[in-house]
């Protein structure tokens, strides 16, 4: 016991040492779950609107106050021409065209019926479909107050049907996307430096030479690793404390599930992060190798865990695919407890396959660690 | 000249010599393309919904039979009562309940009006909110079979286009930001750690005192990088043309040269990390931590940056991926020339200057 105690002593004094990495693991991420949590939205705001009137009647001038009066859309400008508009909308600086025709307002009293040419810059297609949404809604509100405008008593003989529907947002009413995505950076930051720091130590080490006079001396494996990885737990728990402190204090997050149920999923899950990590550096030589692979493992375990993107969408394979990305169930568990005050035998799944995570990453790691050389 | 090629040669031996190093380097653009390609979108189908009917007649029934008939959808569980509702959601995996309410045809028939709710588990606001909007369009499809024999009055419709992409494919939007990514990463994760390297071992002493200048070290280092770099987005541009079919509108050429630009500008932010960073650890931690979240979520890579606060919009514009990633998306998927890109194309390049020149000015030939 009392020689784990020294090395984690000698540890935590190398790290406090390293003055250029004290801000690194400690401001850095908290600066980016600050910033950075602003800025994942799918929102869209601010879509960038221009039109070409072909009419210049009080029917199009009442459409386009419409858009101006819209939240979503930013007018810009009358484009004189289709040319200049196509023009502008290649160098970027409009997205949506709408192109009302000549004689529109004549030929919608003629014929009851008249279209309008839409154009839609499409390279962001989840972005286009919504704007798509948010448009036709525009013009149907407009229709509704034409036919208000236009049509004569006789014309309202029988009533429409209509089905109501009551949209209910739970859990988030106004439709925050920080509380969503805070818990979810929060997750990555945590994981990012425990796997990092984790997958460096014991490689550094051996590139630099010191691992061979630890391996000569007594210390026993299991109390070797113990006290390597103690270290990275505590600052990951650290980081976890003042992220949640910081997602309660700026972000507002609700908390609603029990801390002590997200402290205890965090301290097994981080076990397997440090599994991984101290796997990784058993298998390499060299820093520089030992990052490029914990690197490629967790821009694949971010991309795939649900983080920015809903997993239900994958196709079937990727998501079995998913079933072996931790990263995947720590966010789960975090939003689930976090925000929807999930219990223990809600996230009682994710929280057994961790546990099965650990104990696997873990006795690899010990297995493939080996004194000598 | 022949001690430069020399020390050219030395560097490659390095490189080609770490074979896990190298698989890692060109494993990972092919992993990612494939990963975009195949199995993320941000589209948002097969969500599982539950269904809470509290009339169970035939109007009910065959509004159900729609939603479930639809890609979007996935009918989950049927749930008895109100209650229920909480605790599929706190188990997470169904994502929103509908709730009829109680003689719903009989209502239809009377009043012509009856309702539906639409409760979701909004702690995901994007797939709630679109949830939301893809129930109400299968309802007001249905209402208008409902409503066929009346003539509706004054109808203005809108014909939308969708250029540039007409199929709304979602690799279109990510095969830029993944090639932005992985150039940005590589390119200033290795630069910088290769020089660190030498120093934390000592031998960066002897490339200093050896005949070469410190501009032929540093060149001599970066320059298999950009070499692999290149390769890197070649890999990457054939990959999503022929199994994606992601178009190159625009001239090869000059999506080749503004690459290279950016491949040199992320190469001199290597350096500059490395000038400013004493081991290999604080160089890949300034490189992994520092770069990789600003470059994913501030370049417009999967967040549109117009709807980001002002403050975050402003600090974008000093992110290189940004400028990168429109000039990318305006010559493979709109096909622009220069004329439409040069503005862009000028602040990268303004960038590059400005790290060489700030690297330059902060390296030290002499060792503490």
């Amino acid at each position: 016991m009392k020689t784990i105690l020294y090395i984690i002593q000698k540890e935590f004094k190398q790290i406090f040492r390293n003055k250029g990495m004290l801000p690194i693991i400690f401001v850095l991420p908290l600066l980016q779950l600050v910033i950075l949590s602003n800025a994942a939205t799918f929102e869209v705001q601010h879509i960038k609107f221009g039109y070409i009137d072909n009419d210049h009647t009080s029917t199009s001038r009442a459409l386009i106050e419409r858009f101006n009066a819209s939240t979503y859309f930013d007018v810009l400008t009358n484009f004189p021409s289709e040319a200049i508009a196509s023009s502008e909308m290649l160098k970027g600086d409009v997205d949506v065209v709408l192109e009302i025709p000549h004689y529109f307002e004549r030929d919608l009293q003629k014929e009851k019926h008249n279209s309008l040419g839409v154009t839609i810059n499409a390279i962001d297609g989840a972005a286009a479909g919504v704007e798509n949404v948010y448009l036709t809604q525009i013009i149907q509100n407009f229709n509704k107050q034409l036919k208000v405008d236009l049509t004569q008593l006789s014309d309202q003989q029988v009533q429409p049907t209509q089905i109501e529907t009551i949209p209910l947002f739970w859990y988030n009413e106004t439709l925050n996307y920080k509380t969503f995505m805070v818990p979810g950076i929060l997750v990555l930051l945590v994981t990012m430096i425990t796997l990092f720091l984790s997958g460096m130590n014991i490689v550094r080490e051996k590139e630099v030479g010191t691992l061979e006079q630890i391996n000569v001396t007594p210390i026993k494996k299991s109390q070797f690793i113990i006290g390597k990885l103690f270290p990275f737990w505590v600052i990951g728990m650290g980081l976890l404390t003042v992220g949640l402190i910081l997602a309660r204090l700026i972000f507002n997050v609700p908390m609603i599930g029990s801390l002590f149920l997200m402290y205890f999923y965090t301290s097994i899950y981080i076990l397997v992060i440090l599994g991984i990590g101290l796997f990784i550096s058993n298998f390499t030589e060299t820093q520089q190798q030992s990052m490029f692979i914990a690197w490629f493992f967790t821009v694949i375990f971010i991309l795939m865990s649900g983080l920015f993107t809903p997993i239900e969408s994958m196709p079937k394979w990727a998501q079995i695919v998913t079933e072996f990305n931790p990263i995947k169930y720590f966010v789960e568990v975090m939003r689930m407890v976090m925000l929807k005050g999930s219990g223990f035998t809600d996230i009682l799944p994710q929280l057994l396959k961790t546990l099965l995570y650990a104990l696997i990453m873990n006795g690899l790691a010990v297995w493939s660690y080996k004194k000598t050389t | 000249m022949n001690r430069f090629i020399g020390f050219v040669k030395k560097e490659f031996y390095h490189i080609f010599r770490d074979k896990r190093s190298l698989f890692i380097l060109f494993g990972m653009p092919i992993a990612q393309i494939l990963l975009f390609g195949f199995a993320i979108t941000n589209e948002i189908n097969n969500v599982d919904v539950a269904i809470l009917d509290h009339s169970k007649d035939a109007t009910t029934e065959e509004i159900i039979n729609k939603i479930a008939a639809s890609k979007y959808f996935n009918i989950n569980q049927i749930i008895e009562k109100e209650s229920d509702i909480e605790t599929v959601f706190k188990k997470g995996k169904v994502k929103a309940v509908l709730n009829f309410e109680k003689d719903f045809s009989k209502n239809l028939i009377k009043d012509h009006k009856a309702t539906i709710q639409i409760i979701t588990d909004a702690t995901d606001p994007n797939t709630a909110n679109t949830i939301s909007n893809f129930v109400n369009a299968i309802l007001q499809k249905y209402q208008k079979q409902l409503n066929e024999k009346i003539t509706i009055t004054y109808q203005i419709v809108p014909e939308s286009r969708m250029v540039y992409n007409p199929e709304l494919k979602s690799v279109y939007m990510f095969v830029p930001g993944v090639m932005t990514i992985i150039l940005m990463l590589v390119s200033a994760m290795m630069t910088s750690i290769s020089i660190t390297r030498e120093k934390e071992l000592g031998t960066m002493e002897i490339l200093l005192v050896s005949p070469l200048k410190p501009i032929q070290v540093i060149v001599g280092k970066v320059f298999p990088y950009i070499f692999l770099s290149i390769i890197n987005a070649i890999i990457i541009v054939v990959l999503s043309v022929f199994i994606f079919k992601m178009p190159v509108q625009g001239s090869l050429f000059l999506l080749a040269m503004v690459s290279i630009l950016f491949i040199i500008s992320a190469l001199a932010l290597g350096i500059l990390i490395s000038t400013i960073s004493a081991t290999q650890q604080t160089a890949m931690m300034i490189s992994l931590m520092g770069l990789m979240l600003p470059v994913i979520l501030l370049s417009g890579f999967i967040f549109p940056i117009s709807s980001m606060p002002i403050p975050l919009q402003i600090i974008s514009n000093i992110i290189p991926a940004k400028w990168f990633i429109i000039i990318i998306k305006g010559i493979m998927l709109k096909g622009v020339g220069i004329q439409f890109i040069w503005k862009e194309t000028l602040i990268l390049l303004g960038m590059t200057l400005f790290f060489m020149a700030l690297s330059v000015k902060k390296y030290k030939i002499r060792l503490e």
